[in-house]
């Protein structure tokens, strides 16, 4: 996907006055937030879970390559192939030799975010593979060509009228806006193409070293087609997904759906340990897991390796106030919301996303719900800190910084600096006690009244008051 | 009061936005301390908490204002500001330093002593006698910094309960950001001004008249919105409540006759 996210300034300005994209977003907040509120007063122990989820995350992290190493031998024990790929590049080089090897025309894809940050859609399609998105959100925005706004909830920018519009173009049948037919449209496309696919590829919510299994949660079942209809599977994941057993597995399972959509437990929870074996009934004759890193190792050891406890449940998106005013496509690039802020740096570069960490109020908000307790505020400030110590911030911010700064340490100027500022801003209200248009200060002044000092600064009235005491 | 030599020693940590917009709100924290029997000083050393530097990722500056307030506020047996968020900042000196610095030890013991002022009577010294009076009916914004960073959600709920006639409604979304954050709200001008609109249209939707918060940041772009709405709701610190010091016209309400103000 191209990169739009230094264009991040236009885009929110653009999603600001997109009525149909503000009215999804106005009924957002009435949806996962509520629904999350109400599955964790059900569960007491959530506060604790949360304490245990975060310190074995750190746990994994701190001995990724053991986990790793244990699921790629289980992986293979159990008939399956493991391909370690650095790079976007090699991930895409190596699903892409899988579905040559084995002829692919057609592949069925469950939703995967990894899949989009290494932009497979695109490579399958130029290399004459045709990848069809099975999850209803992704084959809706596959229709549009256009991309997910949400890491969970991919379309939650559209509208019923888009949708209808859209199915209405490409399936050649009357336009409905009713969403049981709409859903009903979509099963009987899709369930065409579940059949006749090749290679049905599905993401990870998380990777079991013990067994070697991979698994995946969804709430439609798309899922559970892709991966056991098709003769190849393959799994493509990110390599902190990986967790030590089938027990801790539950322990994030229980964080995710309630802090996602405040289900208690997703629909399906489907686990995919190797290829079919002799006595089973379905599943793939060939089994497959692609594990990208793509920047993630550089990571860890870094004050950017708390972001790998990442479960991608988008709770902190959910729950932030500048993702819902703007909306997901506004911070360019895959990933959105307080955990893009954080991530997408380290992908593209903070020279091309450094609006993202910026373009936070430090509500805490996200930190506040994040269920493995990632200090989401404090890692976008220390993007901000790579960004001012590479000379990327601003130079009006810089010299601005740096002029405020003179007067900050030296406390007998900052008072002659607070006594002008409020004595000029006084002068400027005159009698109204507030000033509507301000010079260099417009960013605030277009929009709201300036409230005027009251006078003299508190320091001076209150030297006046000492002195006066003790006459 | 008595001025005895057990009084806790109080240093104010005035903020820039009370010193330069608002002196009253100072004032007001002042007079509420020494109420609760503290013996007050005004430390002539301290600037502002370094926020703007620590929020532009400016870690070298941020140290430098940090060393700066520690210093001055050495010697103090607690230091009280009327801001979550500025007090805040105080509790987040610790991590400009390396734990091996000197400085770090002398941050960590700022931090253990750095108390928002609802916080501070509320949980310090346990100060309950509020003699106010307020005719009318508030609403109360819980400011980020202050609600998330130091856990301030009961105390001025608990100290406003004991004003005389005061009547608290509880707005929609009290807890949700105003849309301030500092540089952000001039960064970037759009997404805070939503931010904002939605905020004051909760404010508007409680009924309340008056719009009560324990920050002046947040005070000032609400307020300033309500203006520029033209709806008739007030603004004020809740400090100027507790101590009963609503005779000074609310945030950028009224005129003021300079003269006298100085």
């Amino acid at each position: 996907m191209q990169i739009h996210s230094p264009e991040f300034k236009e885009n929110a300005r653009i999603a600001l006055h997109n009525e149909p994209l503000q009215a999804a977003l106005g009924q957002f907040k009435f949806g996962f937030p509520v629904n999350r509120a109400r599955a964790i007063a059900n569960l007491p122990e959530f506060e604790t879970l949360r304490d245990h989820a975060r310190d074995l995350k750190n746990h994994i992290i701190q001995n990724l390559d053991i986990y790793l190493e244990q699921f790629e031998q289980q992986v293979t024990a159990n008939g399956g192939h493991v391909h370690w790929c650095s790079t976007a590049e090699d991930a895409r080089q190596a699903i892409l030799d899988i579905c040559q090897h084995v002829g692919a025309k057609t592949v069925t894809k469950g939703k995967s975010m990894v899949s989009e940050e290494i932009n497979l859609n695109d490579y399958l399609e130029a290399n004459g593979i045709e990848p069809v998105e099975t999850d209803l959100g992704e084959y809706i925005l596959q229709l549009r060509g256009d991309h997910p706004s949400h890491i969970i909830a991919p379309a939650i920018h559209l509208n019923v009228d888009d949708v209808a519009d859209t199915f209405h173009e490409h399936h050649h049948r009357p336009r409905s806006d009713d969403p049981q037919t709409l859903m009903k449209e979509a099963r009987e496309v899709l369930r065409k193409k579940f059949v006749s696919a090749d290679v049905g590829i599905t993401g990870a919510n998380f990777l079991v070293a013990e067994t070697g299994s991979t698994i995946i949660v969804t709430n439609e079942g798309n899922g559970d087609l892709t991966q056991t209809l098709p003769k190849t599977h393959i799994v493509i994941s990110s390599i902190e997904k990986v967790v030590p057993n089938l027990e801790d597995m539950s322990l994030f399972l229980r964080l995710l759906a309630r802090s996602s959509t405040g289900q208690e437990f997703t629909v399906y929870n489907t686990l995919s340990t190797g290829p079919r074996r002799p006595d089973d009934q379905d599943g793939p004759e060939n089994f497959h897991v692609v594990l990208v890193d793509n920047g993630r190792s550089d990571m860890v050891g870094t004050d950017f390796q708390d972001m790998l406890r990442c479960i991608r449940c988008a709770a902190c998106m959910n729950h932030c106030p500048v993702y819902g005013a703007v909306g997901g496509h506004s911070y360019g690039w895959v990933y959105p919301g307080p955990m893009g802020s954080v991530l997408t740096p380290q992908m593209i570069g903070i020279d091309k996303s450094a609006h993202l960490p910026n373009a936070s109020t430090a509500c805490g908000k996200c930190q506040e719900v994040c269920p493995v307790r990632i200090p989401l505020p404090k890692l976008m400030r220390h993007w901000r800190e790579k960004e001012f110590e590479q000379h990327l911030t601003p130079s009006t911010v810089r010299w601005g910084l740096a002029g405020w700064a003179f007067f900050a340490k030296r406390p007998a100027l900052y008072r002659w600096l607070a006594r002008s500022s409020a004595w000029f801003m006084r002068r400027m209200a005159g009698k109204k006690g507030r000033i509507s248009k301000l010079p260099m200060a417009g960013g605030w002044t277009d929009w709201r009244e300036m409230p005027a000092p009251q006078g003299a600064t508190f320091m001076d009235q209150w030297k006046k008051r000492q002195s006066g005491d003790q006459s | 009061m008595s001025h005895t030599t057990d009084q806790p020693s109080v240093g104010l940590f005035v903020t820039c936005l009370a010193d330069m917009f608002r002196p009253s709100v100072a004032f007001a924290t002042v007079k509420l301390l020494e109420a609760a029997g503290c013996r007050v000083e005004v430390p002539e050393r301290q600037t502002c908490c370094g926020q703007p530097a620590f929020n532009s990722g400016d870690r070298k500056t941020t140290q430098d204002i940090a060393k700066t307030t520690i210093e001055a506020f050495e010697g103090f047996q607690y230091v009280v500001g009327p801001s979550g968020s500025c007090i805040g900042m105080l509790h987040h000196y610790p991590e400009l330093f390396s734990e091996d610095d000197p400085w770090f030890a002398r941050a960590e013991a700022l931090k253990k002593r750095a108390f928002e002022i609802t916080s501070f009577l509320t949980d310090v010294v346990q100060f309950e006698q509020i003699e106010a009076q307020f005719n009318g009916s508030i609403t109360y914004h819980d400011s980020c910094s202050g609600l998330r960073e130091l856990g301030i959600k009961k105390q001025p709920r608990q100290l406003l309960s004991k004003v005389k006639d005061l009547s608290l409604t509880e707005m929609e979304e009290s807890e949700t950001c105003c849309g301030f954050g500092g540089t952000f709200c001039v960064k970037y001008p759009d997404i805070s001004n939503r931010m904002v609109s939605n905020k004051t249209q909760n404010i508007s939707a409680s009924g309340a008249d008056t719009l009560v918060g324990g920050d002046l940041g947040c005070l000032l772009n609400m307020a300033g919105k309500l203006k520029r709405e033209g709806k008739p709701v007030q603004a004020r610190h809740v400090v100027e409540i507790l101590a009963g010091m609503t005779d000074t016209p609310a945030i950028g309400e009224a005129e003021y006759d300079l003269g006298k103000a100085l």
